[in-house]
């Protein structure tokens, strides 16, 4: 036995409540999903069949397993609304991604040549507009993109345009919006690994020749991927199942695949496709949240 | 400055960083300059006035929503906090245990699951489980939601804290848990209190898991504020979000003091 | 600072103390009458708990065979070693020789894996860290960042329980003692370095623990302030009459501070001496390298006369050394010279046939020259192609010294020789 375990073999036993919880109310309800998807529809409280009763004893529950089937996911794939929703998807948080990436990363990197002293304060800066409601800075947004917003108003005082344009139901809105919400969190993981770089690795390249752009790609870039990898996959992998910004900002012709799930289950109350709909979507969002995992284990080990 | 040619500040990097923070700070400045126009048209510019402070506190569907969103944030960042806390010391100070990957999986996902996600499946949950839903719902809801959040901050300050001083306090004769009250938690106080502001301030923002798992008539803030904003653009909204943004910014301020007050060594006194 | 506080009613009394350690005592004794005051601070709790007669001979410490290892690694293999009470022991050894480990058993940090440890007779190895009597000065000190000096200092009395006013008279004496008057209010990171270790050193004395573990105690301060600090722990640990268990990568520090030194390497005790005999008795080529410098010349074991043995060295030619007390049971050996023993001059002097064997003679060239200021050491290459190092003291400021390049003779007495037999 050592310190350590003196110590942590009591302090495991703080595991045990919050473990529960997460069970109870994260790992269970996946279950629900899971078997919900595998229902059909009916119109009734719940909107669904069967409905499990364990009560009812084994013959009935192994009746209502009999009636499970994979229906829902097959009308996924012959229904070409569900499979655009799911590329739109990709799509959007692919570009939204690599626009965070291009601003987010001069930003990051002005933050980390300040002065130590200036850091923290940029550092809250950052942070600060994160803690003030997501949904106010959708509606922030808005103000400023409507018909007759600000933007407009300030456009057409410049006499760069001569009519209002249409800002606000377009996917140059979500792609504001989403850019604007998602940038702290692309800013701080660069931030992080950009800040954590000795500066004498920059005067050790120069000093060996190479010009503050080759310096800049080929040491300072380099070095900084892990903070890349962890910003991309921080905010692409919540982007793809983003439902407030689109719903707000964009137009109606196309839908993100949040928008899709939402639309089935409080409009159609079709809860086993939008429970089929979650399947999908989480199966496609494993593989990225496992690589962020291994990104992170990674980053972890390296402090 | 230690070195001075090559980590100066160039015009290119202070250019990024203004354009990048008014890029964040522009749209809220905006928001809450236009709270107090008296017009009811957002180009035109009334003069300063309250009139919209006024509607809010005459419109009770409004005060009911905030009323509910300030119960659900005080009580869900509270058992969040306390869970999260638990969470955070296991993981950094517990032995390996069984099924350790799977609570840190667990505890992690929340932070980039999608919302509609999490609150599909809550809600199907909820209904399952033939759970009445409201107040109690959400509060669960947002729980879960924000834990993960408290676990990464007071993780990080509990992986900061010297292994030692735990030791010392053991060798003065302190039992393990003695120790860990004495001499940890005071250390640790200022980002548990960063934790439950941050829980706190999720929960005030969170509309989609809280549309899933609400019932009729307990509708959040956050869900109200929505359903107006969808049909367009209200000068009382202007005023709400602005009460709201005063309201984090009283915490943060809270927050910040707070920790600085109490931290001595000055690490991680930014919540997050 | 000791008259300060005259703590009349121990002075009478004192029976235990020249139990504790004669020699130590004796050497009291024969100082100037000022020696008295340590006996007046000295409260009767502060010095070891007194024991019955019969246990006197029995050592306050025993280390049985005490094993531990981490996966595969040996951190401590099988050690034994006594230590008595009031002794200033210090375990020394180069990084992740498990001196660190051993100390962190003795504190309950860790447990060993076989193995006992005996505190006044009794198995300590199953109680836990804070039901030990035996407190610990951690190497970064480990001071609350959270508590004043004053608070941290009373912390361990709190957990005993103590008595609010006895807390506040104990606090104040471990202030003075460290001569930290006027600090109490502080927090730790408003004292400099030398103030945090004084801190660390009177929150691990408050307690009047039986042994005193110091984990690298002074590995954090400047080169000055660790020299004065030396002294001072010594000074600290005599008057207290406690036993003090320092450990230390620093040699100097061991041989300066310690009664007794325990060398360790890869999780064994290799030696346990004095400074002196550590120093001129090392016990193998490893110790002998390891506590200061040294010359070593492989050879053969040759014939013995008058005292004096032969070795036929390859690099040094025939050197002769005392005949050694043991007889020598390998026929290959190392002969050990320390430098500052190695003298050099410009020519061999005339020898009679009854000198030839009184010195040994070693002819070569000067390759590199440091002036160290106190001493000067030289470099010389021998005409095998080996290298002899040789240090002499500067005791003139404007004799010549010798210049690289020229050529001398090294030469040493067979006194001066040690013969290593690993």
């Amino acid at each position: 036995m050592s310190a350590r375990q003196i110590f942590a073999r009591p302090a495991r036993y703080a595991a045990i409540a919050p473990y529960l919880w997460m069970v109870l109310f994260f790992l269970v309800p996946f279950g629900f999903v899971l078997k919900i998807a595998l229902s059909q529809t009916a119109i009734a409280q719940p909107p669904y069949t069967p409905v499990f009763d364990l009560w009812e004893g084994r013959e009935a529950t192994k009746a209502a397993l009999e009636q499970l089937s994979l229906d829902n996911f097959k009308l996924l794939i012959s229904d070409n609304l569900y499979i655009l929703s799911y590329l739109r998807s990709l799509v959007v948080a692919l570009l939204s991604t690599a626009m965070l990436l291009m601003i987010g990363y001069p930003v990051a990197y002005g933050m980390a040549r300040l002065p130590q002293r200036w850091q923290a304060i940029a550092m809250m800066l950052v942070i600060v507009p994160f803690w003030t409601s997501f949904l106010i800075r959708i509606y922030a947004w808005i103000n400023i993109l409507q018909h007759d917003g600000l933007l407009n108003t300030v456009l057409l005082k410049l006499h760069l345009i001569s009519a209002p344009l249409v800002w606000l139901s377009t996917d140059t809105a979500m792609y504001i919006g989403i850019v604007y919400s998602y940038l702290p969190f692309m800013i701080l993981p660069l931030f992080a690994t950009l800040a954590k770089q000795d500066p004498a690795l920059l005067e050790a390249a120069a000093d060996l020749g190479a010009s503050p752009r080759q310096a800049f790609w080929r040491v300072t870039f380099p070095l900084s991927l892990p903070g890349v990898g962890a910003g991309a996959l921080l905010c692409f992998i919540p982007i793809v199942g983003e439902f407030v910004i689109p719903d707000l900002l964009a137009g109606s012709d196309a839908m993100m695949i949040g928008q899709t799930l939402w639309l089935e289950f409080f409009t159609n109350k079709d809860w086993p496709v939008a429970s089929a709909v979650a399947v999908v979507l989480l199966v496609l969002l494993v593989a990225p949240l496992l690589l962020y995992e291994r990104l992170q284990h990674r980053q972890l080990e390296a402090r | 400055m230690a070195s001075r040619r090559i980590t100066r500040m160039t015009r290119f990097n202070i250019t990024a960083l203004v354009l990048g923070l008014a890029f964040l700070y522009l749209p809220i400045v905006i928001l809450v300059i236009y709270s107090f126009n008296a017009s009811r048209l957002v180009t035109v510019w009334g003069g300063w006035s309250l009139r919209w402070y006024y509607e809010f506190f005459n419109d009770r569907a409004m005060l009911d929503a905030a009323w509910m969103s300030l119960r659900v944030g005080a009580v869900s960042a509270t058992i969040a906090t306390l869970l999260g806390t638990l969470a955070a010391v296991a993981l950094t100070r517990g032995e390996r245990f069984k099924g350790r990957m799977l609570f840190s999986g667990m505890l992690y996902a929340p932070l980039v699951m999608p919302e509609v996600i999490s609150g599909l499946s809550l809600l199907l949950l909820f209904v399952g489980l033939d759970a009445g839903r409201g107040f109690w719902t959400v509060t669960i809801a947002h729980t879960t939601l924000t834990m993960c959040f408290v676990t990464v901050v007071v993780q990080s300050r509990l992986g900061a804290i010297d292994r030692s001083l735990e030791e010392a306090a053991m060798d003065l004769g302190c039992n393990p848990l003695r120790a860990f009250l004495s001499v940890t938690l005071p250390l640790i106080i200022p980002s548990i209190a960063a934790g439950w502001m941050l829980a706190f301030t999720l929960s005030l923002d969170d509309v989609v898991i809280a549309s899933f798992t609400t019932g009729p008539g307990s509708a959040t803030l956050p869900i109200r504020i929505y359903s107006e904003v969808r049909l367009g653009v209200k000068p009382e909204i202007n005023a709400i979000c602005t009460m709201v943004i005063a309201l984090i910014a009283v915490v943060i301020t809270v927050a910040s003091f707070a920790s600085k007050l109490s931290s001595t060594q000055g690490e991680n006194a930014v919540p997050l | 600072m000791t008259e300060e506080q005259p703590n009349s009613e121990t002075e009478p009394g004192k029976p235990e103390a020249p139990a504790v350690e004669p020699a130590k005592d004796a050497e009291l004794a024969k100082d100037t009458p000022v020696q008295e005051a340590p006996a007046k601070v000295e409260p009767v709790a502060i010095a070891p708990v007194p024991r019955p007669e019969a246990e006197r001979d029995m050592p306050l410490l025993r280390i049985e065979g005490v094993a531990k290892k981490f996966g595969n690694f040996r951190a401590v293999d099988h050690v034994t070693l006594d230590i008595r009470a009031g002794e200033f022991f210090a375990l020394l050894g180069p990084s992740g020789c498990g001196k660190t480990t051993l100390l962190r058993m003795l504190a309950g940090f860790e447990t060993p894996d076989e193995g006992r440890i005996l505190l006044n007779g009794k198995d300590i190895a199953p109680v836990m860290p804070h039901e030990r009597p035996v407190n610990m000065m951690f190497q970064n000190y480990a001071l609350f960042p959270h508590l004043s000096v004053r608070d941290n200092i009373a912390f361990g009395l709190k957990r005993a329980g103590m008595a609010r006013t006895d807390i506040k008279t104990r606090v104040a004496e471990m202030v003075a003692l460290v001569k930290l008057e006027g600090m109490e209010k502080r927090k730790p990171d408003q004292l400099s370095g030398g103030q945090r270790q004084r801190v660390a050193l009177a929150r691990s004395l408050a307690r009047r623990p039986q042994v005193l573990l110091l984990d690298e105690p002074l590995a954090a301060l400047d080169k000055k302030l660790r020299e004065s600090t030396q002294a001072e722990l010594m000074e600290l640990q005599r008057r207290l009459g406690m036993t003090f268990i320092v450990v230390t990568h620093d040699q100097e520090e061991a041989m300066t501070m310690a009664d007794r030194i325990g060398v360790m390497d890869a999780g064994r005790l290799e030696q346990m001496a004095s400074p002196r005999d550590l120093y001129e008795t090392p016990a193998s080529r490893w110790i002998a390298e390891f506590v200061g410098d040294i010359n070593l010349f492989e050879g053969q074991v040759g014939t013995s006369e008058g005292g004096r043995l032969a070795i036929e060295t390859r690099d040094g030619g025939t050197i002769y050394v005392a005949e050694p007390r043991n007889p020598l049971t390998k026929s290959v050996v190392s002969v050990a010279v320390r430098p500052e023993k190695v003298k050099l001059s410009r020519r061999v002097l005339a020898a009679d046939g009854t000198s030839a064997k009184a010195f040994n003679w070693l002819e070569g060239v000067i390759t590199d020259v440091s002036y160290l200021g106190g001493i000067t050491t030289y470099k010389v290459k021998l005409d095998s192609g080996a290298v002899v190092r040789s240090s002499m003291a500067n005791t003139t400021r404007l004799l010549d010294t010798y210049a690289a390049s020229q050529r001398v003779v090294a030469w040493f007495t067979p006194d001066d020789c040690l013969v290593l037999e690993q």
